[in-house]
């Protein structure tokens, strides 16, 4: 296998984009492969000599490599620096963290904005269906790729928490601990409702073009702002949206019309227009998509504790948010329970917040010390200073 | 190091050494923490609160945020070697679902509990004709969590229902030492302001060997 790592960027992270050849395609659930196949990652601090401090970041949705470094397209610090860090509960200084971009995604790792060699156009929607699994496939190949045999840990939120529960059922050999923060083992009727208004959104956009957009060098960004207008909805909670923005109006009075006259709508349409900036059209498609097919449960004969019964020496970490009502403290209970009829070593807190499901990027002390504590004690039980 | 309680240093006498262990209502993780240094005991906890998952979890125990009434039905049966309810089964509310599940999860349940035949409790209730509040209950009747409270006599009568066995019994009373008891016995009854079980399941009658056809 050949791999070209691209030079580290300046600075204490390091990353590029690991390039696998023809020769050693991704192969999807679909049945279709995947090759030549590229992964953007990021990563902080050393693998030590034995190898045994890695830990792979998973992101959400709409997330990418930046976990932890100044986002280029945007120019804000990392989804997640609050987590990684010098002193936080992910440490560069003990642990070396690896963030990678899904397959389908749009930030370096291949998906349907790549080009296709093939054809040397853009995939649009000839890329081929992907799902959670085909994502941890390649997030694995990646992990072996950069020399590490075992992880530490698999760290993730949301969709993130789809992966490490991926990871605990396909690869329960490569992983020692796991956490699954605010996620679900499957998509609810309603989530894939959520969704499915998104993609409507988008695919009604006469800029989508069929898929086709990239080619004819138009962008359907109306409809994918209203994607994520409508998805940022679900991040939130209707006592946090009421405190953050309740009836208050943009200017004094009313507009009799259809500006912005509140604030929520404004701050909507920004979360709408910022997001186009740096996400593209298919890539949401197909990976809402990937989150509707996710059923953990599945392929395990409907009984989520068997997709677990190889992962009894993995300790997890499941952690949930009080007013999450789009990956709900239900949901999380559920794949507790799975784990534990599995006979796994587990923990879970439903973490007391009103913030929605976002809480898991927001200030919150109790995760950060449910985080640090898992971390710290494993990490001593597995010799990491 | 403050002193260690009566009823940790019996379930840490009674505790085999590298079992596996479930605590019901485990708290900070105290108890788990004592059997896993002392006895190299595999532990899973559950609680109810958040700050004592978290507590648990900063100490590297595995802890599930539950309540005992609801979660223990998920967990597989002979998972643990023991399962530990201290102190809580007069909280839960169903007290006799709740054994059954500990004897189905685990071998072998420690079950701790309020004695409400204890004299002080008695003479309370004879003398002032008021809900008794005691060094052991001692929360007034309209905010304590001790919904299900019994005697020494009243549990002794549940477990023979439940079919459990009792292997072992010990008084306990505050800053004393634990004192293996007969629970059956009535001065026990009055004597004991809280009890420590260790029960089992007693083993299915043996069914009598099929008689076997000679000629089928």
């Amino acid at each position: 296998m050949t791999i070209a790592v691209e030079p580290p960027i300046a600075g204490k992270t390091n990353g590029g984009t690991m390039r696998f050849p023809s020769s050693k395609p991704l192969r999807l659930d679909s049945g279709a492969t995947l090759a030549p196949l590229e992964i953007a990652y990021e990563t902080y601090g050393e693998l030590n000599a034995d190898k045994s401090n890695a830990v792979l970041v998973c992101h959400a949705l709409t997330g990418d490599q930046y976990a932890a470094s100044v986002h280029p397209l945007t120019g804000k610090p990392g989804w997640w620096a609050r987590v990684i860090g010098p002193g936080l509960p992910l440490d560069p200084a003990r642990y070396f963290i690896i963030a990678s971009n899904v397959i389908g995604g749009c930030m370096g790792s291949t998906g349907p904005a790549s080009i296709n060699p093939q054809t040397g156009e853009p995939y649009g929607l000839t890329f081929p269906m992907i799902t959670i699994a085909d994502m941890v496939r390649a997030q694995a190949m990646l992990v072996e790729a950069l020399g590490v045999e075992t992880l530490f840990a698999v760290v993730g939120g949301s969709m993130g928490g789809m992966h490490v529960q991926q990871w605990a059922a396909d690869y329960p050999d490569r992983i020692a601990n796991a956490v699954c923060i605010a996620a679900a083992s499957r998509h609810s009727a309603q989530n894939i409702a959520f969704h499915e208004v998104g993609r409507q959104a988008i695919m009604a956009d006469p800029d989508w073009r069929g898929g086709d957009y990239l080619r004819q060098g138009v962008r359907p960004e109306k409809g994918l702002a209203v994607a994520r207008m409508a998805a940022h909805i679900t991040y939130l909670s209707e006592p946090a949206l009421q405190r953050k923005f309740g009836r208050e109006l943009q200017r004094d009075g009313l507009s009799w019309g259809f500006d912005a006259d509140f604030q929520v709508e404004s701050y909507l349409r920004h979360q709408g227009t910022s997001f186009v900036d740096r996400f593209d059209a298919n890539s949401y498609l197909y990976i809402t998509r990937a989150l509707d097919y996710f059923d953990l449960a599945g392929s395990y004969d409907g009984v989520l504790a068997q997709a677990f019964r190889k992962a009894r020496h993995v300790r997890f970490c499941v952690l949930s948010f009080s007013s999450d009502w789009l990956y709900s403290t239900a949901e999380s209970r559920d794949i507790v329970r799975a784990l534990n009829a599995a006979g796994c070593r587990t923990s879970f807190v439903e973490i007391e917040t009103d913030k929605g499901h976002d809480a898991f990027f927001l200030d919150e002390p109790q995760l950060d010390s449910a985080l640090r504590g898992f971390l710290d004690s494993a990490a001593q039980a597995r010799g990491l200073a | 190091m403050t002193a260690l309680r009566e009823d940790f240093r019996e379930i840490l006498r009674l505790v085999r050494p590298g079992s596996r262990v479930l605590d019901v209502g485990c708290g900070e993780g105290e108890l788990l923490e004592l059997l896993a240094r002392e006895k190299d005991v595999e532990g899973q906890g559950l609680e109810i609160s958040g700050e004592g998952v978290a507590a648990c979890l900063a100490k590297g125990l595995s802890v599930v945020q539950g309540d005992g009434d609801r979660d223990l039905d998920y967990f597989p049966a002979k998972a643990f070697d023991y399962a530990i309810l201290s102190k809580t089964l007069q909280q839960m509310r169903e007290p006799r679902h709740v054994l059954n599940e500990l004897l189905r999860i685990a071998d072998q349940a420690v079950v701790s509990v309020p004695n409400f035949g204890h004299w002080r409790v008695r003479l309370a209730l004879l003398t002032k004709g008021r809900m008794p509040e005691t060094k052991a209950l001692p929360d007034p009747w309209w905010s304590t969590p001790n919904i299900h409270l019994c005697t020494l006599r009243d549990f002794t009568t549940l477990c023979a229902d439940l079919d459990l066995r009792i292997d072992a019994c010990a008084a306990l009373a505050q800053g004393k030492p634990a004192r293996p008891i007969d629970p059956s016995r009535p001065i026990e009854n009055w004597r004991a302001e809280s009890a420590l079980y260790l029960l089992s399941r007693r083993a299915p009658e043996a069914e009598p060997a099929p008689r076997t056809d000679l000629f089928g």
